[in-house]
């Protein structure tokens, strides 16, 4: 998410010297996983991912049987009440989230694969050939995505690849122009001068070269895509726009809002869904937050010149620091 | 004048491209358009005059796709969308035209109160940042901004107008008025605008809070910040004369990326709160197969959005003089 990109993958801890190159390989997940936030976004995830997985274990009813009258208060028998045509709430909440994170994670693959792809390209080449993909990706951004969502959906025969698709073909522009600015300006750089002078070919630079450099922008517009791919999906199916023979948590908030369960006062039959794409959200926002403190030096800095400043006079700092403390016995965050 | 002139071009572009969109999609896909109406209308089997009929009206024919879209672009300069299915006879501009003010009164209101109060925010949580207000008012905004629109509309709807009955629940005056110049029919209008806006305005919040905010660490680290304060100007001068003054730049420009996206919102909350704007229009086209209108909304969203850019462009060059020279 960040445009400042000198990405160090910190010190490995300096272990037995079997386990060093796979601590090595891993070592950026090794300082994502010891940062807070983080770590509480990786807890997050991992917990929303399991219920999917396991939906057919935890939940003691199956999220397609009509099971009881509608729109029953949560007790010890429906954990969480009864949806307005009698399926078991709690069922359908984690059976739902098997069609959402997945919507959600393979929108956002497709998604910046294509702006990786075409904003590598515009940045690398330059001219003319970045003057038409300039084009392309500026009227991708400024035509308004929901609208063309919500006509196209209405085309297209609802499926979950056409949703993937759909959602991909509407949001991979921002991240196009992201991954654009970064390339145009890693491709003044020394060593892609030498690849030049050394006779790598165009690709083999743009891939070998220049695409290692920009993996934390684009695992970053990854995480942000699927956030966006998440809620955005949610909305679509609200809106009875995508295959409503699946179970996701938006069509259970598209069954609940047919069924009149606000109206009836049935709170619960809303609130899990909707929580549970916020909470994806909010998960996924630290693990982004978290990642952008490590690989961009200035928020390191700014965190440990707070930690220095604790408790002095000198609370109050305006300035972005540059001073990074090198005492080694604090808990340094990268 | 130049700039000016590039984006114009840019936008006119981007006015067709939504134009040829509208004009292929329901062409491109496998099938004729009017048998997919039929199919999912699907109760009675329509005549072959009546097909003849609905295939007229969605402006096809057998002539070569070229002369199709001549037609089609011509219609568009005459202003003519098509007649709406749903609202027959009343034709597309026409339903168009009823609901683009609320839609804009909306969007307007919603739009003003989350710039203002999230610049403001932004400011102070930047000035003193990381003091209590910092800690807790970004992130907050931060954790409300990442429920999707509709289901805060939708807990809002709950809350304040079922549970509570503060606010009525749907359309935007009370029907029983008649629309005039008076004071009970305004009121009426401010109570139904009420939820619809204050949903929008708090999705929206977070991206001005973050915006300024990260924009004003940028200025605040500037030289001129430190010789403002050993001039000893006063705290509220250098924040606002000095700092939140230049930070608003890039403010303005982050503008216009995220007018398409809060119009996208709009549409939804709309929805939820059965405000007769353009996005509940688009849905109940969408819901009702009325694909002359949901055409022509697609065509109108996209154009108010277009302008909108256009306008803040226009306001760029006049707050920063650099760009007007460039």
């Amino acid at each position: 998410m960040t445009t400042e990109t000198v990405f160090t993958p910190a010190e490995a801890p300096a272990p037995k010297q079997k386990s060093l190159d796979f601590k090595k390989r891993f070592a950026t997940l090794y300082v994502l996983l010891r940062h807070p936030s983080a770590r509480l976004g990786f807890i997050i995830v991992g917990f929303l991912i399991l219920i999917s997985v396991f939906a057919p274990v935890i939940a003691k009813y199956k999220p397609t049987e009509f099971l009881d009258s509608g729109n029953l208060k949560p007790g010890s028998q429906y954990w969480l009440g009864t949806d307005p045509m009698g399926r078991d709430e709690f069922a359908l909440t984690v059976w739902g989230g098997r069609v959402s994170l997945l919507v959600g994670f393979g929108m956002a693959a497709v998604a910046i694969v294509v702006a990786t792809i075409v904003g590598m390209i515009a940045g690398y080449y330059r001219g003319w050939v970045d003057d038409i993909l300039s084009l392309i990706i500026n009227l991708f951004l400024v035509i308004p995505s929901m609208p063309l969502l919500i006509l196209l959906s209405a085309y297209l025969q609802p499926s979950n690849s056409t949703v993937i698709l759909t959602l991909a073909f509407t949001s991979w522009a921002f991240h196009a122009r992201i991954i654009r600015a970064q390339t145009m300006s890693l491709r003044e750089k020394d060593y892609v001068a030498a690849a030049v002078v050394a006779g790598e070919n165009n690709m083999s630079i743009i891939f070998r070269q220049i695409l290692p450099n920009l993996i934390n922008i684009i695992v970053g517009g990854f995480i942000g895509l699927t956030i966006y791919g998440i809620a955005a999906s949610t909305a679509l199916a609200f809106l009875g726009l995508t295959a409503m023979d699946q179970i996701s948590w938006g069509t259970n908030l598209f069954w609940a809002q047919n069924g009149n369960s606000l109206l009836m006062g049935a709170y619960w039959v809303f609130v899990p869904s909707g929580f549970l794409v916020a909470l994806s959200a909010l998960g996924l926002a630290l693990i982004n937050f978290g990642m952008d403190e490590i690989t961009n030096p200035r928020l390191r800095a700014e965190r440990q010149l707070r930690k220095i400043l604790k408790g002095t006079k000198f609370q109050r700092v305006r300035i972005t620091p540059v001073v990074r403390r090198t005492d080694p016995s604090s808990d340094n965050p990268s | 004048m130049k700039f000016i002139l590039r984006r114009l071009v840019f936008y006119l572009i981007a006015l067709w491209a939504a134009v040829t969109i509208d004009f292929f999609l329901p062409r491109l896909l496998p099938g004729d358009p009017a048998a997919v109406i039929i199919g999912t209308k699907g109760t009675a089997a329509m005549t072959g005059e009546q097909v003849a009929s609905l295939r007229a009206a969605l402006g096809l024919s057998d002539a070569p796709l070229g002369q199709q879209y001549l037609t089609f672009l011509a219609h568009l300069f005459r202003g003519d969308l098509g007649i709406s299915f749903s609202h027959f006879p009343a034709p597309v501009t026409q339903v168009i035209a009823t609901g683009f003010r609320w839609t804009l009164l909306l969007g307007v209101v919603s739009l003003l109160f989350s710039v203002i109060i999230g610049h403001l925010i932004g400011i102070y949580g930047a000035w003193r940042r990381g003091g209590v207000f910092d800690r807790v008012m970004p992130p907050l905004f931060n954790f409300i901004g990442a429920f999707p629109a509709f289901f805060l509309a939708l807990i809002t709807l709950f809350v304040l107008g079922m549970t509570l009955k503060w606010f009525p629940i749907a359309h935007s005056y009370d029907t029983l008025l008649k629309p005039g110049f008076y004071w009970a029919y305004f009121a009426s209008i401010a109570m139904h605008l009420f939820m619809p806006a204050l949903v929008a305005i708090l999705v929206n919040l977070q991206v001005w809070i973050q915006n300024m905010r990260n924009s004003m660490i940028g200025v605040l680290a500037e030289d001129y910040i430190t010789m403002a304060e050993a001039k000893g100007l006063t705290q509220n001068n250098i924040m606002y004369g000095y700092a939140a003054r230049n930070a608003i730049l890039p403010s303005v420009t982050g503008f216009g990326i995220f007018l398409g996206a809060i119009l996208g919102g709009q549409v939804l909350i709309e929805q939820v709160f059965s405000y007769p704007g353009l996005g509940f229009l688009l849905i109940h086209a969408v819901g009702q197969r009325d694909y002359p209108l949901m055409q022509g909304l697609f065509l109108g969203i996209t154009a108010g959005v277009l302008l909108l850019n256009f306008l803040v462009d226009i306001l760029y060059t006049r707050i920063d003089p650099r760009v007007r020279a460039g």
